[in-house]
This record gives structure tokens, C-alpha cells and sequence, in this order.
């Protein structure tokens, strides 16, 4: 016997999501931080306060997939910026979304300041390991050994350095209130970024201080690899490198 | 209000703060630092913004996400500070966003010294940053002067959605004499129509300094040059002494126009017939005041505290129709009155020399 059941809607474009297509590559994670962060902007209610600083890099066209308003800062200096509007705007939520390049290379002034001032911002980090926009250059946070346009015969850590681990980092600084690192290579682990990204939001809303959630994130382009190979690659080469977890959090 | 004893960057400082400055983003350098430990002090006071930034580029980007949100922001620095600005700048020109700069110019290149300096004339004038863009520039030559283009500064700034600077040297940065300060505004409670300050019902805005399409960027710079076009013809502004029959004019800005005042004075009295044109806004450039002079007059001298930078645009005004002489002092150095005065009698018997040649000629 069959039942007519009553249509019931379990799955939907969050409202802080725009109804249009983004240009990321196939297999690219930035998707899936995008969705994640709409839905606790409409979870939170708080879309209609908010305010997001896209980067340079993939995620300078940000601004076109969220459904708030949105600046786009220099490369590096979204934090100083974020800064700026949140302190003139206490009552707004400033959200930053950047890429390991823009906040770990170029802005890494920027961001420790932000936290040592523990500017009262949402960081969502995004770690590929490398610099998509460009190209497939080396990172700071490129991995020992690997391969890139700019480490043609992988990364020489004695000439090139070794990679940046920034929650670490982050978690040492007394003006931090949550730093934590989580990872989008499977559902179980995008289940528990999404927590993460509530929680650097929530902060934001009870003024608890800076918080940061690093994602580590995939791209199949620049890795030259098939989108299930990247994610695979997340779990065998980056976990080991940058381990998922709570470096920091004021709350506990 | 009464006159008072006033420093030139505290002026500024507590003018900026009268005309309902929101916020002040700075970081600290010689010789400017009077004015950001002014802010530290009063801002919190009033329940306004200071921040101590980590650097000048931090400095420039907070003052880039304040204005974002339509508020009164600035900063100040000196010229190796304002370097470090120039990607901020450029990015605050292409989202069109109001923000003041005060550069307190110092020797340079390089760390150079602490002592004044202009020679940032080419830095705010004429590159403030990557791609086409012109801020405003005001050079006060009085703490006075300065109270009052700082108050001209912010209006100019939001009524052309710009970037406003004030130009002085550390003389003017440091020196006390009496001025008189603008009342007590209460900062404004509203937000522009461009501002960012969360989408509530509203559809998106948006403050980007991206067009990827170049046929889009094209454009927007068009845009900006029409506004640009507009500000040279409306806002020029510039101080006359003596020019009304004078044959050699003298043109600086800020201290080295003033000191330069003293040795027009002096030649006068000596009976030259000299003047001085002291430009207030060295962009939008008083151009066609200068081609105006160079109908009446016969030759011009500009002085400097650099090594001839308003100097080039003076010869583009007077476009070879009569000497356009320099005089200058580099390194911090600040010519004295004497020094000015012997540079004009130099030009006034160029003129002699050049009357006594047509006459052998005829």
C-alpha cells in the first residue's frame, strides 16, 4: 500500500544566499563555506545586520554569492578594515572571509593585531594550502615538499620556509577568544565546521571578542587533481600538517 | 569664540573632532605625533573612536572601513608613513569613499629626517597611489589656515565622496601662535545613501574598488575624472599679496610661501614690484590664476622646502611665455626671508639685463 505523505521542505537555498551561480571550479570547497556560513547568518537572524569584507583571491567575487551587505579590501588588510566599520558600527555584525595567502602571508599583521586588539569580528579562514586566484603559487601555508608553480620541485623548507600553522599561532595571543581549525573534506567534518562557524558568529553577537575558524579546504585546479582525489588529499596530507580541533576558546 | 595658543597639529586635531570627526585611525611618527596622542586623549572622551593601528597600512585600512559606513574618519601620518598609505588611498579613490589625510611632511628620501620638509608635493599631488585618481589637496601656511581647511576638508570630502588632504610641513605641525577653533558640532546621525550599514530590508550595497570588465572599469574611471573636472573648476583657491601691478610674482605654498611673504614684503620696499601667489589647494591646482598672471606679469619665481616639485606645474601654467625660476631648500632645511629676497632681486636684475638687451637691439 502506498501512503501519500504531505510534502515536507528539508533542503533550501539559505536566504543569506544568493539565487545565482558562482565561478569557483568544480570540486572547490569555497561552495560549501559559503552555504554553511549563510545558513547561521539565517539561523542567527542576523543577515539583515551584517556586513562582509571579501579578500583578493578566489573569494574577492564573495560579494556576489551573499545576500548582506559587503566591501572589498586590499589584499591582507580585510581585518583593518573590519575593524574600521565594527567600531563605528558596534551594533553590526563584520564578518571577514579570506584565503591563506591574503591572511597569512600578506595580512598576517593585520590579523594578529585584530586579535591581539581582540576586535569584536568573525575571521572564517580558508586554507588550500596555495594561492588559487593566481594561479597555483606557493603558500605560506604550502606544505613540505609541495609541488607549485612557484616550487616547481616542491617546497624546499630551508629555502622556502615551513608552513604557517595559524590557529596555533592565534591561540597564543591573549586577546583571542576562539581559534579553531576544521575541515571540509567530508560530511562529518562539514557538520562540525558549520559549529564552528556558528560559534565565531554567536561570539560576535554576545560580544565575547575575536574568533576565527580556519577551514581547510580543497582545489582540485591548482592541486591538479579530481575533486575526490583533493578532498582525499585533505585528509591524508593536510591533517597530519594542520590538526583539526579548539586551539582557544574564552567560553569553556 | 576667543582666539586661543594653539599648536598646529592639536589645532587640527580638536578642529577635526568640532566638525563631528567619528573616528581617528593613526599610528604614531614624528612629526605628526602630537596629533594622534591629541586624539588619544579627547575621541574616548567624547565617546568617539581612537585606535592605535600596527602600522600605517593598518592606519589607512581602518580609516577605509569607517568611511564605508558614511562616518567622519582620518588619520595622519608624515611622508614615510604616507608611502606605506598609498594602497589604502588608492582603494578608498576607486570605491569613492570620504576620508582626510593630514601628511606633517618631513625630510626625505628614504628615513630622511624629522625636520619639514614639502617635499611630498609629488606624492599627494601627483601619486597618491596606483591608478588615476587625484585626492584634494589644501596647504595651510597658519595654524589658522589649518583649523580651517581641516573644516573644509571633511565637507569637501563627503560632498564629492573623495579623499581630502591637508599638506603642511612640520613647522606648521609644530609651531604654537593664536587661532581661533570652530564650534562644537555633535557628530551626525545619519547614513548616506551608499553607505554600508546592513541590508535590513533593503536590497545589498556593495563598496568595491573591482570592475573586472574593462569596458566597466573604463567607466568608473570616467566617473572619476568627471568629478575630478569638477573639483578643478570649482574648488581652487589660492592667497593674493601685492599682485595687483607686480612684474615678478612669487609663487609658494604652506611655510615656504609664507617666509616667502616676509621677502616680498622687504622688496617692495626696496622697490620691486614683486607679489605672492600662495596656492591653498595645490589640487585642484590654480592654474588658470597663474596663465591670468602670466598675461600681466614678466617672470616668476617659485620657492620651495624641496627640490622644485610645484615648481613643474608652474611652468605647465605659464606654458614658456616667461622665465619661471626656483628656489629651494632640501633635507629640512627652511630658507630664510634673506635667502628668498636675494633670489628675487637675482630675477629682478635678469629683468634689467633682459630691458637693457631690447634696448640695444632697437
Amino acid at each position: 500500500m502506498i501512503t501519500q505523505l504531505p510534502e515536507q521542505l528539508v533542503y533550501q537555498r539559505p536566504r543569506s544566499l544568493s539565487d545565482v551561480s558562482t565561478h569557483y571550479c568544480p570540486g572547490c570547497t569555497h561552495g560549501i563555506a559559503h552555504r554553511l556560513i549563510a545558513e547561521v547568518l539565517d539561523e542567527l537572524g542576523i543577515r539583515e545586520r551584517t556586513i562582509g569584507i571579501a579578500p583578493v583571491g578566489c573569494a574577492v567575487f564573495a560579494y556576489n554569492y551573499f545576500d548582506c551587505d559587503f566591501a572589498v579590501a586590499a589584499h591582507g588588510r580585510a581585518p583593518a578594515m573590519a575593524t574600521g566599520l565594527k567600531r563605528v558600527l558596534p551594533d553590526k555584525i563584520v564578518f571577514t572571509y579570506q584565503g591563506d595567502g591574503d591572511l597569512a602571508a600578506i595580512g598576517l599583521a593585520e590579523i594578529l593585531h585584530a586579535a591581539a586588539r581582540s576586535e569584536h569580528i568573525s575571521v572564517i579562514f580558508i586554507n588550500n594550502a596555495i594561492y588559487g586566484m593566481t594561479g597555483g603559487q606557493m603558500a605560506p601555508t604550502s606544505l613540505a615538499d609541495m609541488k607549485t608553480t612557484s616550487s616547481p620541485t616542491g617546497r624546499d623548507v630551508h629555502l622556502a620556509g615551513y608552513p604557517i600553522k595559524v590557529c596555533e599561532l592565534l591561540a597564543q595571543i591573549d586577546g583571542a577568544a576562539y581559534v579553531a581549525r576544521r575541515s571540509l573534506h567530508n560530511p562529518t567534518e562539514i557538520r562540525r565546521a558549520k559549529k564552528a562557524i556558528r560559534q565565531v558568529f554567536v561570539n560576535q553577537v554576545d560580544g565575547v571578542g575575536f574568533s576565527l575558524v580556519e577551514l581547510l579546504s580543497s582545489c582540485p585546479t591548482n592541486w591538479d587533481m579530481p575533486p575526490v582525489e583533493a578532498l582525499r588529499w585533505i585528509e591524508e596530507e593536510m591533517l597530519p600538517v594542520y590538526p583539526l580541533g579548539e586551539f582557544k576558546n574564552a567560553i569553556r | 569664540m576667543a582666539r586661543q595658543l594653539l599648536k598646529g597639529n592639536e589645532a587640527i586635531a580638536e578642529a577635526a573632532i568640532r566638525v563631528g570627526l567619528d573616528a581617528y585611525f593613526g599610528y604614531p611618527i614624528t612629526p605628526q605625533t602630537e596629533l594622534l596622542e591629541y586624539m588619544a586623549r579627547r575621541m574616548p572622551e567624547l565617546g568617539r573612536v581612537f585606535v592605535q593601528a600596527e602600522s600605517e597600512v593598518a592606519a589607512i585600512n581602518m580609516v577605509y572601513g569607517a568611511a564605508c559606513a558614511g562616518k567622519r574618519a582620518m588619520t595622519s601620518s608624515s611622508s614615510p608613513g604616507i608611502s606605506l598609505m598609498q594602497e589604502g588611498l588608492s582603494y578608498i579613490a576607486g570605491s569613492e569613499v570620504p576620508a582626510v589625510i593630514v601628511d606633517v611632511m618631513r625630510g626625505g628620501p628614504g628615513l630622511g629626517n624629522i625636520a619639514p620638509s614639502q617635499s611630498d608635493y609629488f606624492q599627494m599631488v601627483k601619486m597618491a597611489g596606483h591608478g588615476d585618481f587625484r585626492p584634494i589637496v589644501l596647504a595651510p601656511a597658519t595654524v589658522q589656515e589649518a583649523i580651517d581647511l581641516t573644516v573644509l576638508a571633511f565637507d569637501l570630502a563627503e560632498q564629492y565622496r573623495t579623499i581630502v588632504t591637508l599638506l603642511l610641513d612640520g613647522n606648521l605641525g609644530q609651531l604654537m601662535e593664536p587661532a581661533e577653533l570652530p564650534p562644537m558640532r555633535s557628530p551626525r546621525r545619519y547614513s548616506p545613501e551608499w553607505a554600508l550599514s546592513g541590508a535590513g530590508d533593503r536590497p545589498k550595497r556593495l563598496i568595491s574598488s573591482l570592475q573586472l570588465q574593462p569596458e566597466a572599469l573604463e567607466t568608473a574611471n570616467q566617473h572619476i575624472q568627471a568629478k575630478i573636472a569638477t573639483i578643478a573648476a570649482r574648488e581652487v583657491r589660492a592667497s593674493d599679496y601685492m599682485l595687483d601691478d607686480a612684474d615678478l610674482v612669487v609663487i609658494g605654498f604652506g611655510s615656504a610661501g609664507r617666509i616667502a611673504q616676509s621677502a616680498v614684503k622687504t622688496a617692495r620696499q626696496q622697490g620691486i614690484s614683486a607679489g605672492l601667489l600662495r596656492p591653498l589647494t595645490l589640487f585642484p591646482f590654480p592654474e588658470w590664476r597663474i596663465s591670468q598672471l602670466a598675461g600681466q606679469a614678466r617672470a616668476f619665481l617659485v620657492v620651495e622646502m624641496n627640490a622644485g616639485q610645484m615648481f613643474d606645474d608652474v611652468r605647465l601654467a605659464v606654458a614658456g611665455h616667461m622665465p619661471v625660476r626656483f628656489y629651494g631648500r632640501t633635507g629640512g632645511m627652511v630658507p630664510l626671508p634673506d635667502e628668498i629676497l636675494e633670489a628675487i632681486v637675482r630675477l629682478d636684475r635678469e629683468l634689467v639685463h633682459i630691458d637693457s638687451m631690447k634696448g640695444d637691439r632697437q
